[in-house]
């Protein structure tokens, strides 16, 4: 009691202590700012005193500033001063401001160096200690250097208090300077054993951190940890232990086992005495149970009881352990889709967003429809709006994921992203905008659809723009105007449109999308103009050029370079034809072909599909590069110029990658804002930037209270009742079929009919051609490099292929559908095997095997047989979803003047190899190819072959039997081919870290080979690239003139590849775990390379 | 563990321990964060949230609010009762503690707080072990304290 009164007396002997600081703020809250001010003004004035009392005194005040968010970083060297007092009062407060406020930065760190060795060294334990937690705060590289040795020697210190603490802050100083750990782990091994369980817990912490960074170093350790497991009773330590062995297990699979068995017990235990479930929400029981949970997959079933806990906290750590499981074994989450939809109605926001990202796993296509009708009545009752646009991503996102692979009905969607674009004050509108564009371009079947939605967006635009100042949710009228100008074929009322383009009220959008409806207003006139000539009346054709005169000037007007340049040009253009059509001239075909042609999406990829022409060199120079610096000149001229030839050279390539990456930037930016430039990828979901000061173009309000409902617009609810209708009626139909059959084939029973719910039997309710990313670029790739006559340039197919070829695939789409209609077992087997040819891996180009045709000498001959009236190409590509198909696509090619027709493809099946028939076909019979082919026109088709072993390379003779009709007479025919299916057609490209790849090595599995190649020219990257796309490899890593490379085949063989090379002779070393496999793939890259 | 922070149903701060170097500016916009999310949130909700790439646990205690903020791969409930424990030991050594304990005697919950966690480790989990440690500083800072006022006598 005494000491207090005699403390409190010193306390008034300085000017104002702690308490009264904090008290003084608190009675100052109008003016704080103020008060401050003047207190540091004083707390200047008590640095400056000699007495260390009051300088402390001010020191701790400051550090309570700080923490108010005031800058005291100017008092960093008085506090240095007050931690080297000898007094641990001020000591103490000394080393509190200093981890406060001390960061890497600070300079006068440099100067604690000597106080802190100092300190660590004292014979007072608590001043090491109060060392020791500084330190952990403001350790710095060279601080961690200097006093590792200190700290080391603090390990074995008497006091456990320091033993622990020293351990605790080894792990700051390996972080810092990484050097120390090798001399530190025997002696952080030795704290494991420590007799303190402090110190104990201390090393298995620091060691656990450790191993979560680098596990293999700690391999040796696991039966340490294991015998500490099963001895410690502290729940705290076994935590960290369990998370340990879950970071070693993937290494040791010896591990796995006693590690779940271990977690296990320690996971069931709880479980076994159910009183600690209802009693203990946040004891360590429950958080031990939770780690178990992590390290343990098998526990789905157990994680359900976390998730129906009435707890909150158990819910929620529940569906994040679910949804790390989700990506190992969705299958078993799957099973709980009830409860997870459940978890969405959870009045907590964070449980909502955990239970949205497990849906996306969800998803299938019987259960698309309804899941996003749930989330669609959330996204109406949802407050917040971040809630709000994560629910509309993630719809977008289920909706999309896998080429939008589980979307059966696309009015549905179009639908629902039309409902979309009434959410207020929403930021993704972009993201809507791009997905109608996406859908729209690549759905065929969806166009006429989606313009007509897209047009009653535009004619009810003023609905959008309303409230949306900042918000783009009017991106989607940039979707909508341009999807209505390209399709505007199907266009019921083009000039309703037109009209509804032209409002003057558009300019009070943003630019790039002001541009967007100019242009596209462009191609309505067109069509316009083309339904209106076709009138007798002519006026009405000369009433729209005026409508148009009339309204351009406002946006030649714009303040937007873009949208005034697009402006003035069509403006004139009209002006112009208004001049043709005052003297009677037709004009409509002539602006039609402004706009002729299709626009078809080509794949990302595809420019990297064309191959480069024979004699350019991409990476030479075409100008030579202007000479260095000036300075440099001034050196003998002989030197420079060798040093040039030494050094520059792969500089200069260096350089031109990144000038190379650089411009691709900038083209994407170019295109992102061309609507021209539509990526078919639905990664690229930003398909168009923001223009900028968007923000500052005055928009006109519309106060809209009442949530929007546009008239017109259907709503995506109806699809739902109708997909259902659809679909019971399918499997009705199917099941009268299947009766019929099963009456026609005797009881014999196909494999599908295992009941209606199976996952197979939803056929699409349109026949959609989804143009896939894989498909554009090889068809491309042919056409250019195989196909002789082509209408557009070869240098061009990167942007949009309008060309003829596709109107054949419709024709075939369509064809299709009617087969499936006359036969629907046939169609679906067909449908099947499509499905397949989507998963399978891209870049599946083996080998363009031209199928030489002396053969066809040997058919018997026809009248028009001297040029070869076939051509094939052959693509094979392995089925990465089924280890044991090849998927081989055939590009047939008419080159006679004779149409052909009824083609029949069939192949002499190996012990191996064999074509994959429809059911209940013979194993001889042909397959019909689905098309006919006129003169002059190639189609492609694709078969599926099942392969039993992979490890050698084949050949399988094949007939195509086909009949030639002439104006007078058809012929059969017949002609003889053959199919090589190389080994690489087996491996698939699949990228691989070095890491994995260093362990794959070291595995030991593999079985070594090498070639040599002699005499090859080409640069190093060429070599590599040539490697990747003739054999599907992929660079793991690449030093200099050596790489390693890996692929993998359909069966799952591993091939790693280290390629060096040296003066023209390149050397590849091989490992992989089937010898003969291996040995066929480097015979074919020998082949490669030998033919270049 | 990456920050812990304390602070009143206001927003005003009360405690923060970075454990991981930050920068000042950061520092200032993750407190602004923090407050904003955690005060947001509805009683009966759970303690979680994700905030960039990492978890932050929270509870709150009477008027203040504790928010620790932890890796990917830590622990939540781990974190809890890391949170739990402290405001134990800060119960203990204040006896029923209040927020004003901790306004006015700041540098003591750092005191402790540092004798419980170092460098975003668990340093000790017996309460009495730490409550010993504190106990046999405090009694140091007395008796330096006491030193002081003999010299102070001596002149």
């Amino acid at each position: 009691m005494a000491l207090k009164i005699v403390k409190g007396s010193i306390d008034r002997m300085f000017d104002k202590n702690l308490q009264d600081l904090v008290r003084g703020i608190r009675n100052h809250k109008e003016d704080e700012a103020k008060y401050i001010s003047t207190c540091i003004d004083e707390i200047k004035q008590e640095l400056k005193q000699d007495n260390i009392a009051v300088k402390a005194n001010a020191v701790c005040k400051l550090t309570y500033l700080q923490m108010l968010g005031y800058d005291v970083s100017w008092a960093a060297f008085n506090i240095v001063e007050v931690m080297s007092s000898s007094k641990f009062t001020y000591k103490r407060i000394g080393y509190l401001a200093a981890s406060q406020c001390f960061h890497e930065s600070t300079d006068v760190i440099m100067l604690t160096t000597n106080q802190i060795r100092k300190d660590l060294s004292s014979p007072n334990q608590y001043d090491t200690g109060v060392a020791l937690t500084g330190l952990s705060c403001f350790v710095t590289p060279d601080l961690a250097r200097d006093l590792a040795n200190d700290i080391m020697t603090l390990m074995s210190h008497t006091k456990p208090y320091i033993r622990k603490k020293a351990v605790l802050i080894m792990y700051k100083v390996f972080l810092k300077y990484p050097e120390s750990l090798r001399p530190a782990f025997p002696r952080l091994k030795e704290k494991l054993e420590d007799p303190d369980p402090g110190v104990q817990s201390a090393a298995v912490n620091v060691i656990c951190e450790l191993a979560r960074r680098n596990p293999k170093n700690y391999l040796s350790l696991a039966p340490l940890f294991f015998k500490l497991m099963t001895s410690s009773t502290n729940n705290w330590v076994l935590i960290k232990i369990i998370k340990l062995f879950g970071a070693l297990t993937p290494l040791e699979p010896r591990l796995c086992h006693s590690t779940s068995q271990m977690s296990f017990l320690f996971f069931l235990s709880p479980w076994l005495s159910p009183s600690s479930l209802s009693t203990s929400n946040s004891t360590s029981a429950m958080s031990l149970l939770y780690e178990c949970v992590n390290t343990v997959i098998l526990c789905v079933q157990k994680l359900r009881i976390l998730i129906e806990d009435s707890d909150q906290n158990l819910k929620y750590l529940g569906l994040l352990a679910m949804s790390k499981i989700l990506k190992t074994h969705p299958k078993s989450v799957q099973s709980h889709k009830d409860l997870i939809l459940q978890c969405l109605d959870d009045k907590d926001e964070s449980i909502r967003l955990r239970a949205l990202d497990l849906l996306y796993g969800m998803v299938s296509k019987k259960n698309l429809m309804e899941i996003v009708k749930k989330l669609m009545l959330h996204v109406d009752k949802a407050e917040g709006t971040t809630y709000r646009d994560e629910l509309l991503t993630k719809i977008i996102d289920i909706c999309s994921q896998s080429n939008y692979q589980y979307i059966t009905n696309f009015e549905w969607y179009i639908s629902i992203l039309v409902e979309l674009t009434r959410l207020e004050g929403t930021r993704h509108g972009h993201l809507i905008a791009s997905q109608m564009l996406d859908v729209a371009i690549r759905v065929k079947a969806i166009r006429e659809f989606a313009v007509a939605q897209m047009a009653t967006l535009l004619d009810n635009a003023h609905l959008l723009t309303g409230n949306t100042q900042r918000n783009g949710i009017c991106e989607v009228l940039y979707a909508a105007a341009w999807i209505c100008g390209e399709f505007s074929e199907h266009l019921e009322n083009p000039m309703q449109t037109l009209e509804a383009m032209l409002r003057p009220k558009v300019a009070t959008l943003p630019g790039h999308i002001q541009a967007v409806y100019v242009q596209n207003a462009a191609k309505l006139f067109a069509t316009v103009l083309r339904s209106q000539e076709g009138n007798t009346d002519r006026t009405a054709a000369q009433e729209t050029s005026q409508l148009m005169i009339d309204r351009l000037p406002l946006f030649v007007q714009s303040a937007n370079l873009e949208v005034q340049e697009r402006a003035s040009c069509i403006l004139q253009l009209v002006k112009y034809i208004q001049k043709l059509q005052q003297k009677d001239v037709e004009v409509a075909e002539e602006v039609n072909a402004l706009f002729a042609g299709e626009l078809n999406p080509v794949a990302p990829k595809a420019q990297k599909k064309v191959p480069v022409p024979e004699g350019l060199d991409l990476d030479a120079w075409i100008n030579e590069p202007p000479s260095e610096s000036e300075s440099e000149d001034e050196k003998p001229r002989t030197m420079f110029t060798r040093e040039e030839t030494k050094h520059s050279r792969p500089r200069h390539t260096e350089v031109d990658e990144k000038e190379l990456a650089k411009r691709r930037e900038v083209r994407k930016q170019e295109q992102a804002s061309n609507p021209f430039y539509i990526k078919s990828s639905p990664s690229s979901q930003k398909v168009y930037q923001e223009a900028p000061g968007v923000d500052h173009i005055p928009v006109v309000q519309i106060d809209l209270s009442v949530p929007l409902k546009v008239p017109g617009l259907p709503m995506s609810d109806q699809y739902v009742k109708l997909e259902e209708e659809r679909r019971q009626k399918d499997r009705a139909d199917k099941k009268k079929k299947e009766k019929k059959k099963r009456k026609e084939k005797g009881g014999r029973r196909g494999k599908r009919d295992s009941g209606p719910e199976s996952e197979e039997d939803i056929t699409p309710a349109h026949m959609v051609d989804i143009v896939t990313e894989e498909m554009p670029p090889t068809a491309i790739c042919r056409s250019v490099s195989l196909v002789p006559p082509l209408n557009s340039p070869p240098c061009v197919p990167s942007t949009c292929q309008k060309s003829s070829k596709h109107k054949k695939k419709k024709q075939k789409k369509e064809k299709e559908e009617k087969d499936k209609k006359k036969k629907k077992k046939h169609h679906h087997h067909r449908h099947h095997s499509d499905g397949a040819g989507e998963e399978s891996v891209q870049n599946g180009t083996v080998e363009e095997e031209e199928e030489p045709l002396p053969t066809i000498s040997d058919a018997p001959t026809c009248s028009l047989a001297s040029p070869p009236p076939f051509r094939q190409v052959c693509d094979i590509q392995g089925n990465l979803q089924d280890g044991s198909q090849v998927v081989v696509s055939l590009i047939f090619e008419n080159k006679c003047d004779s149409f052909l027709k009824a083609m029949e493809f069939n192949v002499l099946d190996s012990l191996n190899s064999r074509l994959q028939r429809p059911d209940g076909a013979g194993p001889h019979d042909g397959l019909t190819v689905p098309f006919q082919l006129p003169p002059g026109v190639s189609n492609e088709a694709r078969f599926v072959f099942t392969v039993k072993s992979i490890v050698m390379p084949q050949k399988l003779k094949g007939t195509l039997a086909f009949i030639v009709k002439n104006e007078d007479s058809s012929t059969h025919e017949k002609l003889d081919f053959k199919l090589h299916f190389t080994c690489t057609s087996y491996l698939i490209t699949t990228p691989c870290y070095s890491d994995a790849f260093a362990k794959l090595l070291e595995s030991g599995d593999l079985k070594a080979s090498s070639v040599k190649l002699e005499g090859v020219v080409m640069p190093f990257p060429h070599l590599l690239a040539r490697i990747c796309f003739h054999h599907h490899f992929s660079v793991v890593e690449r030093i200099d003139s050596c790489a390693s490379m890996y692929s993998r085949s359909i069966q799952g063989h591993h091939v790693c590849l280290l390629v060096k090379t040296a003066d023209q002779t390149v050397s590849i070393d091989a490992k992989c775990d089937e010898p003969s496999l291996l040995s066929n793939v480097l015979d074919e890259i020998k082949l490669t390379f030998s033919q270049c | 563990m990456h920050f812990l922070l304390l602070f009143s149903r206001q927003g005003r701060l009360r405690l923060q321990k970075w454990f991981t170097p930050t920068p000042e500016r950061e520092k200032k916009k993750i407190i602004r964060d923090m407050t904003a999310m955690v005060l947001a949130r509805k009683p009966k909700t759970c303690n979680f949230l994700h905030w960039m790439d990492l978890k932050v646990v929270y509870k709150r205690y009477a008027s203040l609010f504790f928010c620790l903020a932890i890796d990917d791969q830590e622990n939540e409930l781990l974190a809890l009762e890391i949170l739990h424990r402290y405001v134990e030991l800060l119960d203990k050594y204040f006896g029923n503690v209040c927020e004003l304990d901790i306004i006015f005697n700041f540098e003591k919950a750092y005191f402790i707080l540092d004798e419980f966690l170092i460098g975003g480790e668990v340093q000790e989990t017996s309460k009495q072990t730490v409550a010993r440690c504190i106990e046999a500083s405090d009694m140091l800072q007395e008796v330096n304290v006491f030193n002081v006022l003999s010299t102070l006598a001596c002149c």
